[in-house]
């Protein structure tokens, strides 16, 4: 109780600085570290500005009116009831605030719609809850996904300082680099939002929009999806790293011209050789460590799911049954839900370990055993069932 | 000789009161019954909406998981815009307009009493059914108030064609309501009751009924048009099929944006009724404050791609947009001025009606503040859907919308009922509502231009402080409704008999007011004479 009181009048006095001064950080809109970014907060401040002044007149005019003409004074009621002239100037200078107002912001946003030259292009893609990107010249891609672990959502452990705002996989640009965005999704729209950058852009499913950013600073900057995208919408944060154009050069060489690998999530074209048997063991620990990464956000870490909309996987009749209708699934996902077609996203032995570790895990392994369908699968059987 | 048949009438009406028992409701074509039908249905649904407020603020106390799941709180903060929006403002309007409309255009009721009675008995079932969804297995709507395609479509779940079927009742419902509402107004003012002497309340909503007829059935266009791609092969909302996810948006937001004006413009009403009773002192710029009414609507009708700002809209669109809504500023700015000059040079006291009123003049002005940064397209990049839009469309509804209607009550209630409400718990419902509504929604000023997304069960540690006063805000604020509800019933229900007289408050002007307290089931029957400069001081 006393630790709400002191904090309601840390809240009350940092309003107060905040209306009077300027930004604090937390408080106010970022400055950010694009010149676009730099123009919104300015307007931003400007527009604000404005409203402090045209509201320290009206309140100032009914403060004083409440005060002065109480009826408990003795006030009386004058009788005016119209006044042409002043009805005029008050539809006139808001007009003309208003103007003012108008034309810095058409000439920011003009700046905004222009994505000429621009030194890099990168394809955003959204999708139900990570997101893609696309080096379009450099021909790398990957996923980007919430690398918070569950047991700090479900309060089973502490959370970390960018709680709910890290990434595997962030996007790394260059500075002082015109980066164009073209902004799609694949399922429902998105909205890929980093307030710093200044870049707030739908990404709308069969449409593609464009936006781009030039990062002055080098730093690690994270926003988040800014639009309702379904259950785990807030959990797909965006991560960007502006890093100086050697170190750009460095990290595009160290992911060659293929496909982008980093932990276990590389794309089906580096399966070039077969694979080696792996052991029983092995995959079901990458199998549990995966799982609890790409699908306990939905299926949950206890297998039970949150049914209708996210079936458990416990003793479910896909998981204990044959085995080509859970490669199917797995691979190809299913249409109109948020089960996508994880062969684009995870490579043969990730699958073979994530159906492997599902075929085991919460008693399943008996079910299958008694039914006589298979627990463990190779890397070879996923290559299969891909073709 | 037709003078005493009218006479005649007018007394056999006051023979017969209404019927006894449950079927005087369900039956009624008194428009003083169906106002009162409508107005304890809206608080009723004032509490649903308002619990599930309370359950979106428990779980955002702290991050982490703290009650709920994720997809139950999506279905929550759905649930609760749809219930506020259709079950509460709309229906409490419509309440308000149903009793004073005729009390203050000299009617004897409305035009079309047996409509009357089915628009209201529409929206029990329909919130039956929108309701029904939670109790379903699978989820109730969960994609939010604005219901985007494809996630409400493709994605959406079973139950979605029960919200579809819910709005399509509410939107018929809404839409005969309007009509009734214009058809009185134009035909049934009193002798005398020339354009410019009808009171502003009666002006705001005519305005409303003529927005509500325009852009309702783009509603129920939209709706059905879900419904088409959900189960009849079509693809207006996808692009796989050739379609467009944002035409969903054109078409929901021409409904969207004059939507608020129309749970805005009854309450400008209202205020432009109680600022100058209390005042003592007639409204100032009567004729700008109906012009202002008339220009607001129209310029409503015109720019609902602000709301579609980052949906890759082209830059001349932008332009028009941006500067089409900058201008609804002029004639709400002139609204803020004329009620602040009404007020200048009067003689002030301050009952509880009053108290709303200027906590509304005070708030609804910043969430016009607000609301103008927003229209600026580079910096709404910034704001859209984070939790500064959420600040933003709380402090013009609550104040708005829910202080007016708060106000039209206190303001009317003895009127109503014969009974005053006790003064001393008036001005604490007020002060912890003001307080709690502060509380609540200021923060989220901070919150959304830190960068926090609107409509998220859980977030980064940096949000945490913030998000704690609002929930705490939010719990004061609800609470301090269940003294309103203890006022109303009070009032409504007390045993003893009332002591207020026809004039109720010192400064009332208008023909209500020429009625004895409470009023009778039937008036005017003959229909009062109005001399002009009737409402002047």
């Amino acid at each position: 109780m006393h630790n709400y009181i002191s904090r309601l009048t840390i809240f009350i006095s940092t309003f107060f600085i905040a209306v009077a001064a300027q930004a604090t950080p937390g408080i106010n809109m970022p400055y950010g570290v694009t010149p676009i970014s730099n123009d919104i907060y300015n307007l931003h401040m400007a527009c604000f500005y404005v409203c402090c002044v045209i509201g320290a007149g009206v309140f100032g005019v009914l403060i004083y009116s409440l005060i002065k003409y109480r009826k408990s004074n003795g006030a009386k009621a004058a009788l005016f009831h119209e006044h042409i002239g002043v009805e005029m100037t008050w539809t006139i200078i808001p007009t003309l605030i208003l103007i003012a107002l108008a034309i810095p912001a058409t000439i920011v946003l003009k700046h905004i719609h222009n994505t000429d030259e621009s030194g890099l292009t990168i394809k955003v893609t959204g999708y139900q809850w990570k997101w893609k990107y696309e080096y379009l010249d450099q021909g790398i891609s990957f996923f980007s996904n919430l690398s918070t672990p569950q047991d700090q959502i479900n309060n089973l452990a502490p959370k970390n300082e960018w709680y709910l705002l890290e990434v595997d996989n962030p996007v790394v640009v260059p500075v002082d680099t015109k980066v164009k965005l073209l902004v799609t999704a694949d399922d429902v729209i998105h909205d890929w939002w980093v307030p710093e950058l200044g870049v707030k852009q739908d990404a709308i499913p069969g449409f593609i929009n464009e936006n781009w950013f030039l990062a002055n600073k080098i730093g690690t900057y994270r926003g988040q999806c800014g639009e309702l995208c379904g259950v785990n919408h807030a959990f797909m944060p965006i991560v960007v790293e502006v890093v100086s154009k050697a170190d750009f050069e460095k990290w595009v060489k160290s992911h060659g011209s293929a496909t982008f690998a980093s932990s276990s999530l590389t794309a089906p074209t580096t399966n070039a050789k077969p694979a080696a048997l792996m052991t029983e063991a092995d995959l079901m620990k990458l199998g549990k460590e995966q799982y609890e990464k790409t699908c306990a956000m939905c299926h949950q870490v206890t297998g039970l799911g949150l049914p209708p909309t996210f079936p458990a996987l416990k003793g479910s009749s896909v998981v204990t049954g044959p085995l080509s209708a859970e490669d199917s699934l797995v691979i190809h996902g299913k249409k109109g839900t948020a089960m996508q077609a994880f062969g684009d996203q995870l490579d043969d032995k990730t699958l073979a370990a994530v159906i492997t570790y599902t075929r085991h895990a919460w008693g399943n392994e008996e079910l299958n055993k008694k039914n006589k369908y298979p627990t463990t699968i190779q890397p070879q059987d996923i290559a299969k069932a891909r073709k | 000789m037709s003078e005493s048949i009218v006479l005649d009438h007018a007394t056999d009406h006051d023979d017969h009161g209404p019927a006894k028992g449950f079927t005087r409701w369900l039956f009624t074509t008194n428009h003083k019954d169906i106002g009162t039908l409508y107005l304890y249905f809206s608080l009723i649904m004032f509490f649903v909406g308002g619990i599930m407020a309370l359950i979106v603020r428990a779980e955002l106390l702290e991050p982490g998981k703290v009650l709920i799941n994720p997809e139950f709180f999506n279905q929550m903060t759905t649930m609760h815009g749809l219930i506020m929006v259709f079950g509460v403002i709309m229906p409490a309007m419509a309440g308000l307009a149903n009793w004073m409309i005729p009390l203050m255009i000299g009617a004897p009721d409305m035009a079309l009493p047996r409509l009357n009675n089915w628009s209201f008995w529409l929206l029990p079932f329909a919130f039956t059914m929108l309701a029904s969804t939670l109790f379903m297995s699978g989820p109730a709507p969960d994609f939010g108030w604005t219901f985007y395609a494809p996630l409400s479509t493709t994605y959406g779940p079973k139950s979605t064609d029960f919200f579809i079927f819910a709005i399509h009742m509410m939107g018929i419902s809404s839409i005969m309501a309007s009509l009734n509402i214009v058809v009185t107004i134009f035909n049934m003012r009193a002798p005398g009751m020339g354009w410019m002497n009808l009171p502003v309340f009666v002006w705001g909503w005519l305005v409303t009924a003529f927005l509500l007829l325009a852009v309702m059935p783009v509603l129920a266009g939209c709706v059905t048009m879900m419904l088409m791609d959900r189960h009849f092969h079509t693809s207006f909302f996808d692009a796989a099929g050739g379609g467009d996810p944002s035409l969903f948006q054109h078409v929901f937001w021409f409904f969207g944006h004059p939507e608020v004006y129309i749970l805005i413009l009854p309450g400008f009403g209202v205020i432009s009724e109680i600022i100058p009773t209390f005042s003592r002192k007639s409204l100032f710029g009567y004729r700008f404050m109906v012009v202002a009414t008339v220009i607001i609507a129209l310029l409503g009708l015109v720019v609902w791609g602000h709301h579609m700002f980052t949906t890759g809209a082209p830059l001349e669109a932008q332009l028009y947009f941006m500067y089409a809504t900058m201008l609804i500023a002029v004639p709400t700015g002139i609204k803020i001025f004329n009620w602040v000059a009404t007020i200048f040079k009067g003689s002030i006291s301050f009952e509880t009606p009053m108290l709303f009123a200027l906590g509304f003049l005070v708030m609804f002005t910043l969430g016009g503040f607000s609301g103008l940064m927003l229209g600026l397209v580079p910096a709404d990049y910034q704001y859209r859907d984070s939790y500064f839009v959420v600040a933003h469309f709380h402090y013009v509804l609550v104040s708005g919308s829910l202080f007016t209607i708060i106000a039209a009550v206190y303001y009317w209630l003895p009127k109503w009922s014969g009974h005053m409400y006790s003064e001393k718990l008036g001005q604490i419902h007020f002060w912890l509502t003001v307080i709690g509504m502060n509380l609540t929604f200021m923060p989220m000023h901070f919150l959304g231009l830190a960068g926090m997304p609107r409509r998220i069960p859980d977030y980064a540690l940096q949000f945490t402080d913030f998000n704690q006063y609002c929930t705490v805000g939010a719990f004061i604020f609800g609470f301090a409704q269940l003294i309103f509800l203890y006022i109303i019933l009070k009032s409504c229900f007390s045993k003893d008999k009332g002591h207020v007289s026809a004039q109720v408050w010192e400064g009332a002007k208008g023909l209500e007011w020429t009625l004895p307290s409470p009023v009778p089931y039937h008036t005017f029957a003959t229909p009062p004479v109005i001399t002009t400069g009737h409402r002047e001081y």
